[in-house]
């Protein structure tokens, strides 16, 4: 005869195994790579690329969801994620702010001007210390910052369609679920 | 020095509760008494050096001790000193040491009520608390050590997270990680009983009051994370069905089963190794909370730390309690044997339905919550469950149960005729429905509510009419009322209220965003909203602006309502203060939103009738639980040993 006791053991085995995986797929995995995860995002205040003389800062940035696009001219996978980014102005879900790293601003705004400029605004970071801030390996690279300011997502390399239907879309939708 | 010295003092509590657990399992399995005493001076010493490590922590806070990376991340010179103090829990590593200082004062307690109980016994079961918090020592000290050091010093701290200051939230954690922990002393009772394989009714008597007793500051614990929630989240949402606020309501549901079946199991011996094994379940939802908030494998609002390294260490605690605890009781529960059935219709059968539903229930919260795990280890994929699930499946349980608690309390034990109860049944229950359809189509409109709002009123009422009637009668004739039937009657009364307090919330419920200019005016549930602006203020550690609204009814003055939205000069965060008013009944709830330019600024305006009764109906749930812990038979059977069970005639 079965010892119908076993019942609570077996699926606490199977329970420790969905946990297990649920471990080593944690969709954090690649994320938490950044320490700046869960963190508040660094501070920035720089010249604004489209008028030099006009500064643009992260304080103004407070109170929404923002995307924070490193690119520079002078890179080849920004450019490939070009269309994407426009993709993601047209969506209109989620502030896009761009940071032009190390670049010639004459150059990002040809760049600009040919491809199309995705950005709410582009702030300069000439000396590449923003970066160094935010911890930026290689160009490109996405920032997700929650209305409280809190980097909760870091897209490193290319922004593509599926990390933004799998990873962006999915954290701004339950942010908006949770507040409604 | 004083970090030093708090890390040292951990270091020596690991191995006293190495000692405890081991003195404590093998001195009555070996038949050694000398053992078996020798664990109460493990527990005292445990108990000295986590109290020491602890306050080496709080004094490292208050002294503004910034060379401590955990002070360094989560305090600041500008922090009020009552929050340096609570910025202990701030993060994760702290909560760790609290977890483990409030296990210590269960175990502390243990020892000295329970002092009576027989010593092997009692060694057993101080042996188990022993394992559990040698488990969580060590994981603190492996993976999570608060006193680590850091070098250079920083000049000063990155201050506690801005929505965690708030007095509200300082007492959440403790009260709610009281709770928490509390199962781990019925968890330990019934290893206990296991281990020596007597699991008889004193077992459930003896346990009986300390799950009365972590219930009750669970009740409290949850009703304050809602209370937080509800004012400082901003959102002036009250339950969200948050990973975290899940984590902490399946120990609830399972600890109320319990506290029945513990009854049933005390007063007929009946559902034994049932009572055994929600015992063992209460307090490993209690752990698998603690898993998932702490792990990070699941995303949630309130996970302040994740980290996938401490899941694995936690996993591995998990496997060795939990799954010890089951397989002990996988070998032992066939051994029991239950005497004298009962009727369909009598108390035990209520008690039966009672236990189903609640589990019932704790296992819809625990799919919705394990869901987006389990699909992603089957690999399809991020899915997110939220109150389209929980709402109704919840409700599905719940609203049976509700139904059934008035015809239960007045069942008898064994035989299953309702004889003259029937008409108090039947007399409470239209009173019940006068009054609950009086509420919902009298005082507030009808319309908008569906069925299920009457319903709920209904049946609320209901209990309230019907646990007064046998207190009430008893009075009457002069009969003595014991502590534990009043203690049921309120807590009864108390979930009764909360149903009602739901219903109308869910039902009646107004709420709108609106754009205001000053001066400009808005009226939302029969209230008038004057906006006049906003004007900046300053506080110890946060600067931002105050809003002025001026709130009338019918032209008559009722309040000046004053939103705040700070922002916290460390760590630039924004929060926002909500201003609540309470008038007739209705929360009024005003929070300022988004600055839209030229003095414009989004408002969001609420009103939620009865909604505060939701959190009274909890102290008034966990008053009963205290009630019913004070009872005369309790203090008794801690001074009789064995005084055999069912004895007394009460209906308790």
């Amino acid at each position: 005869m079965i010892n119908r006791f076993l019942i609570p053991v077996v699926a606490f085995v199977l329970l420790v195994v969905v946990l297990a995986i649920g471990i080593k797929h944690s969709p954090e995995k690649g994320i938490i790579a950044s320490p700046l995860i869960g963190k508040p995002a660094p501070q920035f205040s720089l010249p604004s690329l489209a008028d030099p003389a006009h500064a643009v800062s992260s304080a103004a940035l407070r109170g929404r969801w923002y995307l924070l696009n490193v690119w520079g001219s002078w890179c080849g996978t920004c450019r490939d994620e070009h269309q994407m980014l426009l993709e993601v102005r047209r969506s209109g879900r989620v502030r896009l702010i761009g940071l032009d790293w190390r670049d010639d601003d004459g150059q990002a705004r040809g760049y600009l001007q040919q491809l199309g400029d995705p950005y709410e605004f582009v702030a300069v970071d000439h000396d590449g210390r923003t970066a160094i801030d935010w911890g930026v390996y290689a160009a490109p690279e996405s920032f997700l910052v929650s209305p409280a300011g809190i980097v909760v997502y870091k897209c490193m390399g290319e922004l593509t369609p599926d990390i933004w239907q799998k990873q962006i879309l999915p954290r701004l939708g339950q942010a908006q679920a949770a507040g409604s | 020095m004083l970090p030093e010295l708090g890390h040292f003092a951990l270091i020596l509590a690991l191995l006293l509760a190495g000692l405890q657990a081991f003195f404590g399992i093998a001195g009555p399995l070996f038949g050694r008494e000398r053992w078996s005493a020798a664990v109460i001076p493990a527990v005292a010493g445990q108990f000295v050096m986590v109290a020491t490590a602890v306050g080496c922590l709080v004094a490292s806070f208050v002294g503004n001790d910034f060379s401590v990376k955990y002070v360094a991340e989560n305090s600041n010179t500008a922090l009020p000193v009552f929050y340096r103090v609570a910025a202990l829990w701030g993060a994760h590593e702290g909560s760790l040491l609290l977890w483990i200082m409030l296990l210590a004062l269960w175990t502390v307690a243990v020892a000295v009520l329970a002092s009576r109980l027989p010593r092997p016994f009692l060694a057993r079961v101080l042996g188990v608390l022993g394992v559990i918090s040698f488990g969580f020592l060590l994981f603190t000290l492996a993976t999570s050590n608060p006193f680590l050091r850091l070098d250079p010093a920083a000049g000063d701290g990155a201050d506690l997270n801005p929505i965690l200051q708030d007095p509200g939230l300082a007492g959440h954690p403790p009260v709610l990680y009281t709770g928490y922990v509390g199962f781990a002393v019925a968890f330990a009772f019934a290893c206990g009983a296991m281990l020596e394989g007597r699991m008889d009714q004193n077992w459930a008597r003896w346990t009986r009051p300390w799950v009365t007793a972590a219930w009750s500051f669970l009740t409290c614990g949850i009703a304050m994370g809602s209370f937080w929630a509800y004012y400082e989240l901003g959102w002036g949402g009250f339950w969200f069905w948050d990973p975290v606020e899940c984590a902490s309501f399946m120990p609830w549901l399972v600890g109320t089963a319990l506290i029945h079946s513990l009854a049933v199991t005390d007063k007929r011996g009946l559902f034994k190794s049932w009572t055994l094994l929600l015992s063992v379940l209460a307090f490993s939802l209690s752990l698998l909370g603690t898993f998932l908030v702490r792990s990070g494998v699941l995303v949630s609002v309130h996970s302040f730390a994740a980290d996938p390294s401490r899941g694995v260490f936690i996993l591995s605690f998990l496997i060795v309690m939990i799954g010890g605890a089951l397989s002990l009781y996988a070998r032992r529960a066939p051994l029991l044997k239950s005497p004298a059935g009962f009727e369909l219709g009598a108390r035990e059968s209520f008690l039966l339905f009672n236990n189903v539903l609640l589990v019932m229930a704790a296992g819809t919260v625990f799919a919705g919550t394990l869901a987006p795990l389990i699909s992603g280890a089957l690999g399809l994929g991020a899915v997110s469950v939220g109150p389209p699930f929980f709402n109704p499946t919840f409700m599905l349980s719940m609203l049976p149960l509700l139904a059934l608690l008035s015809v239960g309390i007045h069942a008898s034990w064994k035989r299953g005729r309702l004889g003259t109860q029937r008409r108090t049944l039947l007399y409470t229950l239209v009173a019940a429905a006068v009054l609950g359809c009086g509420l919902v189509y009298g005082i507030y409109s009808p319309g908008s509510g569906s069925l299920l709002t009457p319903i709920g009123a209904t049946l609320g009422m209901w209990i309230i009419l019907s646990s007064l009637v046998d207190p009430v009668d008893r009075l009457r004739r002069r009969l003595s009322l014991p502590r534990a039937v009043i203690g049921m009657t309120v807590a009864h009364i108390g979930l009764a209220i909360a149903v009602i307090a739901l219903t109308t919330v869910q039902s009646f419920t107004n709420e709108r965003d609106v754009a205001m200019a000053p001066g400009a005016s808005a009226s939302v549930g029969g209230y008038q909203f004057r906006f006049d602006g906003v004007a900046p203020i300053e506080g110890p550690n946060y600067g931002g602006v105050g809003g002025i609204l001026v709130v009338t009814r019918n032209g008559a003055a009722v309040a000046v309502l004053k939103p705040q939205k700070r922002q916290y000069s460390v760590q630039h965060q924004v929060t926002t203060e909500t201003a609540i008013h309470y008038s007739r009944g209705n929360n009024i709830l005003v929070a300022l939103g988004d600055d839209l330019g030229a003095g414009r600024w989004s408002v969001r305006i609420q009103i939620r009738p009865l909604v505060s009764f939701i959190w009274i109906a909890a102290a008034i749930m966990a008053l009963g639980g205290a009630l019913a812990i004070s009872d005369r038979r309790y203090r008794l059977a801690r001074t009789a040993d064995a005084v055999p069970a069912g004895t007394a005639p009460e209906r308790a």
